[in-house]
């Protein structure tokens, strides 16, 4: 990737810390820092608890950070903003829930639910032309303007976050945050609204932050994924390099963890186990190394030398 | 074969009485259980497969009603055969004398399982006094070695604990003890690592594996993950809209599925080495069992369905000894229609790293 391109969001050192009590605090994202560049796909994984909704959350401001920076087009947007900053921020950046039960209400009908974000920011002139926006998005995301008149309940849960995403989409933003978009869906579905969103991804090239647990489709929607731990971005790097070539011992286990559709090989294999503990990996300890191109991993120096060895490979 | 069945179920029929009207969620289910195996139900929400074992269990809601169908279990535990009638047994009887003792159950959510003011030590031996009213001397022991046997570290000290004290993996380990803990013939599995990580996805079921060789257990896996069942299962029934679309050995359902429903749920699923644009899919969304259903349930989602398979209901086709599917496209006078290439291609790259493996 070309060094001047002008990175779309960029999260420097983000920490978010949440207070429990006077003496306890809990550190769910710890020191993290990522680049997404226009019209690419970034997936973050991690196991739950690792922070990675946390993240989500604090690049749309649900969160105010602890510390750490938050830029998006080249404005600072962690802090207090000024109106026509938020304004711009809650155009250009939408999100999408894991639940589609939950996040539509279920008293509005889907026209109203879609024209949302039209109604608050004032995008249209007469009815007609926000009725023909919101058709024209759910053209775009596999419904027909039948659908426009129905309550969420009369709609199945692959279509409902069809709705989620058409949502999110008519705002026309530059960066669409999913937040395990797909993870309550069935198997079959779940192709389905991926197919999707890589389909309209083409057409408007908006970039996607992609939360998600279940690798394997991770890295069919990514371009690049960052790996998280414990608040910690362990190891990042663009889909090839992670999945051919996973250096720290966390993401080999997590790789090494997905059951595959085999069941010959399934059977004899068993996952790789990562102790934090055992293993003497002190994340706060660590500072990133370059691997090669966009491949980043956390770790003291001896430790990523030992990692690249092959021996430790072959464990 | 000369295996033995544990459990046997025959033409079973289930269907909910709902205010939109009468749900069939089962509609002729056969499927056997033999001694020490795995049998995996697979299929979408919707598909059947949490009825079926509720239905095992005896525990369906109020408003199910058993049609038609038997449900046979054969206990081999004092040495002796005993045949037994699921289904004749009133709620009660079935407490008493099969749920928990006999046939135990992992549920999805382990928090939910789990009674949050006790600590767990008293939940494992909880079913055992009831059961074979042990004295607490013996259950207290036997407890102890169940959660050692669950893979808990230092289980002296874990008995008192209560479930908020532990994490998502440990408690889903500490229901398995307490299912474990009658020494059932049959253990049931209903989408037990759905709510868990990869990497402890990855540990529960070895451990129901190892648990498995060391004691014998036949078990029953409820899920929706192929993954999943490629791991842990010796025989796959594939359900459909309430029916068993596929059933087979393992092997065959994975390198030789037959039925147009397989190979999509096969080719929608994405393994690590998937490089296509598009990801395959199955257009549509499940079928909705309130709708009455003229032919095959699958025919409207089904890109390869034939004339006959919106009049006709496919019966099932056998395809080996152990393999059976239900769908038309196995008739004789059937055209020859293939699956899917790129399923075919990973099959074929499966085949080649099992016989590289196999030379190695």
């Amino acid at each position: 990737m070309e060094e001047n391109r002008k990175p779309l969001l960029e999260v420097k050192d983000l920490k978010q810390h949440f207070k429990l009590g006077r003496k306890f605090s809990i550190k769910a994202v710890d020191g993290v820092s990522f680049r997404i560049y226009p019209g690419e796909t970034y997936g973050l994984v991690g196991e739950s608890g690792s922070g990675k909704s946390t993240i989500g959350r604090s690049v749309i401001r649900l969160y105010q950070p602890t510390s750490g920076e938050v830029w998006f087009q080249g404005t600072k947007i962690s802090g207090k903003l000024s109106p026509q900053d938020t304004k711009h921020l809650r155009t250009n950046m939408q999100m999408i829930f894991q639940d589609p039960m939950a996040c539509l209400n279920p008293r509005k009908k889907i026209l109203d639910i879609v024209a949302q974000g039209l109604d608050i920011h004032h995008m249209y002139t007469t009815t007609e032309e926000r009725a023909e926006k919101v058709y024209r998005i759910l053209d775009m995301v596999g419904l027909s303007r039948e659908h426009a008149n129905r309550y969420p309940h009369q709609f199945s849960g692959g279509q409902r976050q069809r709705i989620g995403i058409a949502r999110a989409l008519i705002m026309e933003p530059e960066l669409i945050i999913a937040d395990e978009a797909i993870s309550a869906l069935d198997v079959s579905i779940q192709a389905q609204v991926v197919n999707l969103m890589k389909e309209l991804q083409k057409q408007t090239k908006t970039a996607i932050l992609f939360i998600a647990h279940d690798l394997s489709m991770v890295k069919y929607i990514s371009d690049r994924i960052g790996v998280l731990h414990l608040g910690h971005l362990v190891e990042t790097g663009t889909t090839e390099e992670i999945f051919l070539r996973p250096i720290h011992p966390y993401t080999r286990s997590l790789l090494s963890a997905i059951p595959k559709p085999d069941p010959v090989s399934e059977r004899s294999r068993t996952a790789f186990t990562y102790d934090l503990k055992g293993m003497g990996i002190d994340y706060l300890s660590g500072t990133e190394h370059h691997v090669e191109g966009e491949h980043y991993v956390l770790g003291t120096d001896d430790e990523v030398k030992r990692w690249l060895t092959d021996d430790f490979l072959q464990q | 074969m000369n295996k033995d069945k544990v459990l046997s179920i025959r033409d079973l029929s289930i269907s909910f009485q709902t205010s939109a009207g009468e749900v069939n969620a089962i509609r002729g289910v056969n499927l056997d259980l033999y001694q020490g195996e795995t049998l995996a139900i697979v299929g979408e929400s919707g598909s059947g497969k949490s009825v079926t074992v509720k239905a095992i269990m005896g525990i369906l809601s109020g408003n199910g009603k058993v049609k038609s169908g038997t449900i046979d279990f054969t206990s081999r535990k004092s040495g002796e055969e005993m045949k037994e009638e699921l289904l004749s047994f009133s709620k009660k009887e079935m407490r008493r004398r099969i749920n928990g003792r006999r046939i135990a159950m992992v549920f999805q959510d382990p928090m939910t399982s789990l009674n949050p003011t006790m600590p767990i030590g008293s939940q494992i031996m909880e079913g055992m006094r009831y059961h074979y009213k042990t004295n607490k001397k013996e259950a207290y022991e036997k407890a102890v070695k169940l959660l050692d046997l669950v893979g808990i570290t230092e289980p002296e000290k874990r008995m008192k604990s209560y479930p908020h004290q532990l994490s998502g993996g440990m408690r889903q380990r500490v229901v398995i003890a307490i299912a474990l803990s009658c020494d059932p013939e049959i253990l049931i599995c209903d989408e037990p690592t759905t709510a868990l990580d990869v990497t402890i996805q990855a540990k529960i079921l070895e451990l129901i594996k190892d648990i498995q060789k060391k004691t014998g257990i036949s078990v029953i896996y409820i899920t929706h993950d192929l993954g999943v069942v490629a791991k842990v299962a010796d025989y796959v029934a594939v359900m459909y809209a309430g029916k068993v679309v596929e059933k087979g050995l393992s092997e065959e359902i994975f390198y030789d599925p037959r039925h147009p429903y397989t190979w999509g749920l096969l080719s929608a699923m994405p393994d690590l080495d998937t490089h296509d644009e598009v990801l395959y899919t199955i257009p549509g969304s499940p079928f909705n069992l309130l709708n009455k259903t003229e032919g095959d349930a699958f025919a409207e989602r089904n890109r390869f369905a034939l004339n006959i398979d919106y009049r006709l209901e496919p019966p099932m086709f056998q395809v080996t000894e152990t393999h059976y599917a239900a769908t038309w496209l196995l008739h004789e006078n059937a055209p020859a229609v293939s699956m899917p290439e790129a399923l075919k291609d990973r099959i074929k790259r499966m085949g080649e790293e099992v016989n590289s493996l196999g030379g190695e």
